[in-house]
C-alpha cells in the first residue's frame, strides 16, 4: 500500500461483523464466567462470617451454589449454540477464525505480534478477529471444554438429570472427585488471566486500529480501510 | 487333614453353623435383617436373604494378604453383629487366610493348593493389600513366590473377586508418590475379571459382610458403579448423609479446631474435609456398632476409600497442594501470581503505548489518516 500523503485520505467502510447470535453469545458466557467465578471462588473459599445464627436459619452457601449450578447450565448452552455458529455461522464466526487451516493464519499472527508485541506501527488485514485473536478464542474454548467437563463431572454425584448424567465418565480420568475438583479450580484462574488479557487488547486494538473494536462488540459493525478490504478479497482465509 | 475337613463341611449351610455354634433362629434373623438392611434391599429382602444363608452350601473362600496392614481383617472381625465375625470369618469355608488360620507352612499351602483344585471357578477369592510390580515384585513374597504371580494363580479359578481395602482398590499408601515398590492395586494386574472393590482404610465391616452376604444370597456380584465400588454402600458421598451438612448449606463453617464454631459443630469443609469428593456408608452405617464416625467425632474425612487420597494433601487444608510448585503452594496462590504477573505485564504495555501515543497521532495526522482535516482538497465542501 503506497502512500502518497499528499493525495491520501482513509476511507472507511462499515461492515457487518458480528450478528446478533455471537454477540448475545459474547455477553451471556461474559456473564456467566463472572458469575461462575465469583460464585466458584466463594464456594471454594467460603469467608468466615461471624454469626450466632443456627443452621436452619441461613442457606446462603446453599443459594451460592445453586447459583453456581444454574449458570453452569446457562454457560453450557450459551456455548453449545456458539459451537453451531462455527459451523453454520457468518464468515467471521466459522471455525476458520480460530483454527490455523493456511499459511495466510501464521503470516497474520506474525503480524499481530508484531503490533501488539514489537510496536511496529500494523497494518491489520483481517476484518474480523485478528488471527492471534483467534488462536487465544480456541484457547479459551478448550478451556470452556475442560471447565465444563470438570465441572459437570463432579456435579454427577449429586444429580441424577439426564444431561449431568453424561458426565459420569469425567472423575474417573481425572482420578477422582478430589483431583477433578482441583483441576476445576485451576482452570477457573485460567479464566481470569484471559479476561485481563482480552479486555486490555481489545481496549489497545481499538485505539491502534482506529476500527471500532470495542463497539463491535455491542452493535456488530466494524469500519475497515477501503484499501484493506480489497486487499482482503485476495488474501483472505476466513471466506 | 484339611482336605478332609473341606469336604465334610462343603454341603452345610451358613445356618446349620450358627445352629452349632449355638446362635438361635432369632439371632439369626436378626442378622439376616440387619445384612438386608445395610444392602439396601426392602423387607421381603429379608426372607431372600435367610432362605439363602440356611439353605445354600457355604463358598469355599481364600483370603489373600499382600502389602498391607491387616485393618481390612480388624474392621472385619469387630463388625457389630457378632455373627458376621463368627460366621463369615471362623466357619465359613475360609480355606487359607494368612493371618488368622491354623496350619502354616506346607500345610498352610496345601490347604490352599487343594482349595484352587477341587472348588476351581466355585471358590470366592479376598484380596487385601496391593502388589508390587516389576523390578520390586519381589517385595512381597509368599512361599517363594511374588504376591504377582500367586495372584495371578489363584484369580485363575475365583468365581469373584473382591478387593478388600484402598491397598487393593487403588493402591493406598505404599502407593502414594514415590510408590518405592511399584504397588499397584490388584484391578491393574488382573485385567480380565471384573473386580468389586470395597474401599477404604479400613472399609467398614458392616459393609464388607455386607458384600459377602449379597455373593452368598444372590449368586451374582453386587451392582457396581464405573469404577467398580458396590452402589449399596458407595454411591453416595459422606458429605451427602453428613449430620453437619446443614452447617455446610447455611455457611457455618469450623476456621480452625479450637474455635467456638468447632465447639457449636459447624462443618468442617474449610479444615479440610474430604467428605464432599468421597464415596463411603460412613455417615449411614458409622463404625463401631454404629457409635460414630471421624466428623461425628470432630475430625474432618481424610477420603480414605478415595483414589490416591495420600497425594491429594494436605489433610488439614480445604485446596490441595498444588504439584511441583512447593510445599505452600496451591492453585489460588498461583492463580493469584499469574494473574498478577499478567496484570504486570499488560501495565507495562499500557505505559510503553502511551509514550508512543503522541507520536502515532503525529504521524496519522501528518498521513491525512487521523484528525478532522485532510491535507489536500479532496474535501471540497469544508468551510474555510
Amino acid at each position: 500500500m503506497a502512500i502518497q500523503p499528499a493525495l491520501h485520505t482513509t476511507q472507511l467502510r462499515r461492515v457487518f461483523v458480528f450478528s446478533l447470535s455471537v454477540r448475545l453469545f459474547h455477553w451471556i458466557n461474559a456473564l456467566s464466567i463472572f458469575v461462575l467465578a465469583v460464585t466458584g471462588y466463594l464456594i471454594g473459599n467460603p469467608p468466615a462470617l461471624l454469626t450466632s445464627q443456627e443452621a436452619y436459619q441461613g442457606y446462603w452457601f446453599g443459594i451460592t451454589r445453586f447459583i453456581h449450578f444454574i449458570f453452569a447450565y446457562i454457560f453450557l448452552f450459551n456455548f453449545v449454540i456458539r459451537i453451531y455458529r462455527l459451523f453454520f455461522g457468518n464468515r467471521f464466526e466459522t471455525w476458520r477464525n480460530f483454527i490455523p487451516s493456511n499459511k495466510g493464519f501464521f503470516r497474520e499472527i506474525w503480524q499481530v505480534v508484531r503490533t501488539d508485541f514489537l510496536f511496529t506501527r500494523g497494518h491489520l488485514v483481517s476484518i474480523g478477529h485478528n488471527a492471534l485473536a483467534g488462536i487465544s478464542y480456541l484457547f479459551l474454548f478448550i478451556l470452556m471444554i475442560l471447565q465444563i467437563i470438570t465441572g459437570f463431572g463432579i456435579y454427577a454425584a449429586m444429580s441424577d438429570a439426564v444431561i449431568v448424567d453424561l458426565f459420569n465418565w469425567v472423575v474417573p480420568i481425572f482420578g477422582g472427585d478430589a483431583a477433578t475438583r482441583l483441576w476445576h479450580h485451576i482452570f477457573m484462574w485460567g479464566f481470569v488471566v484471559f479476561t485481563l488479557i482480552h479486555i486490555y487488547l481489545v481496549f489497545y486494538h481499538d485505539y491502534v486500529d482506529g476500527r471500532g473494536e470495542v463497539s463491535s462488540i455491542f452493535g456488530g459493525w466494524k469500519f475497515v480501510e477501503s484499501d484493506t478490504m480489497k486487499e482482503q478479497d485476495t488474501t483472505d482465509y476466513n471466506k | 487333614m484339611m482336605n478332609i475337613e473341606v469336604k465334610t463341611k462343603k454341603s452345610r449351610s451358613v445356618y446349620d453353623d450358627a445352629v452349632e455354634k449355638g446362635f438361635n433362629r432369632r439371632d439369626f434373623m436378626k442378622f439376616c435383617t440387619t445384612m438386608a438392611a445395610f444392602m439396601g434391599l426392602s423387607a421381603s429382602g429379608v426372607t431372600a436373604v435367610a432362605k439363602a444363608l440356611e439353605e445354600k452350601s457355604r463358598p469355599a473362600v481364600i483370603w489373600m494378604h499382600f502389602q498391607e496392614c491387616t485393618c481390612c481383617s480388624e474392621s472385619f472381625i469387630r463388625s457389630s453383629h457378632p455373627m458376621v465375625a463368627d460366621l463369615l470369618l471362623d466357619n465359613i469355608s475360609l480355606n487359607y487366610t494368612e493371618t488368622l488360620q491354623a496350619p502354616s507352612g506346607h500345610a498352610a499351602e496345601k490347604s490352599l493348593h487343594e482349595t484352587m483344585e477341587n472348588h476351581f471357578g466355585e471358590y470366592i477369592l479376598l484380596v487385601e493389600g496391593s502388589v508390587p510390580t516389576g523390578d520390586m515384585a519381589s517385595c512381597c513374597c509368599i512361599g517363594g513366590k511374588t504376591a504377582e504371580q500367586i495372584l495371578n494363580e489363584v484369580a485363575e479359578g475365583a468365581a469373584a473377586i473382591v478387593a478388600w481395602g484402598s491397598c487393593a482398590s487403588n493402591g493406598c499408601v505404599q502407593a502414594a508418590k514415590p510408590n518405592p515398590t511399584q504397588a499397584t492395586p490388584i484391578h491393574k494386574v488382573i485385567k480380565n475379571k471384573t473386580i468389586i472393590k470395597v474401599p477404604g482404610c479400613p472399609p467398614i465391616g458392616e459393609v464388607m459382610a455386607g458384600v459377602i452376604v449379597h455373593m452368598l444370597t444372590f449368586e451374582r456380584l453386587p451392582e457396581l458403579d464405573s469404577t467398580g465400588r458396590p452402589k449399596a454402600f458407595y454411591s453416595r458421598r459422606v458429605h451427602d448423609t453428613c449430620y453437619r451438612r446443614p452447617n455446610y448449606d447455611a455457611g457455618l463453617f469450623v476456621e480452625t479446631f479450637d474455635d467456638p464454631n468447632a465447639k457449636k459443630g459447624y462443618c468442617l469443609y474449610k479444615v479440610g474435609c474430604r467428605g464432599p469428593v468421597t464415596y463411603n456408608a460412613c455417615g449411614v452405617t458409622r463404625w463401631n456398632d454404629g457409635t460414630s464416625f471421624p466428623i461425628q467425632s470432630g475430625h474432618g474425612c481424610i477420603g480414605c476409600s478415595e483414589a490416591n487420597y495420600w497425594d491429594n494433601g494436605p489433610f488439614y487444608s480445604h485446596l490441595a497442594e498444588f504439584p511441583g510448585f512447593g510445599i505452600e503452594s496451591n492453585a489460588d496462590k498461583i492463580g493469584l501470581a499469574a494473574a498478577g504477573i499478567t496484570a504486570a505485564g499488560l501495565t507495562a504495555h499500557a505505559v510503553i503505548t502511551n509514550i508512543r501515543k503522541r507520536k502515532i497521532i503525529k504521524e496519522g495526522v501528518a498521513e491525512g489518516k487521523y484528525g478532522l482535516e485532510p491535507k489536500e482538497n479532496e474535501s471540497q465542501e469544508k468551510t474555510e
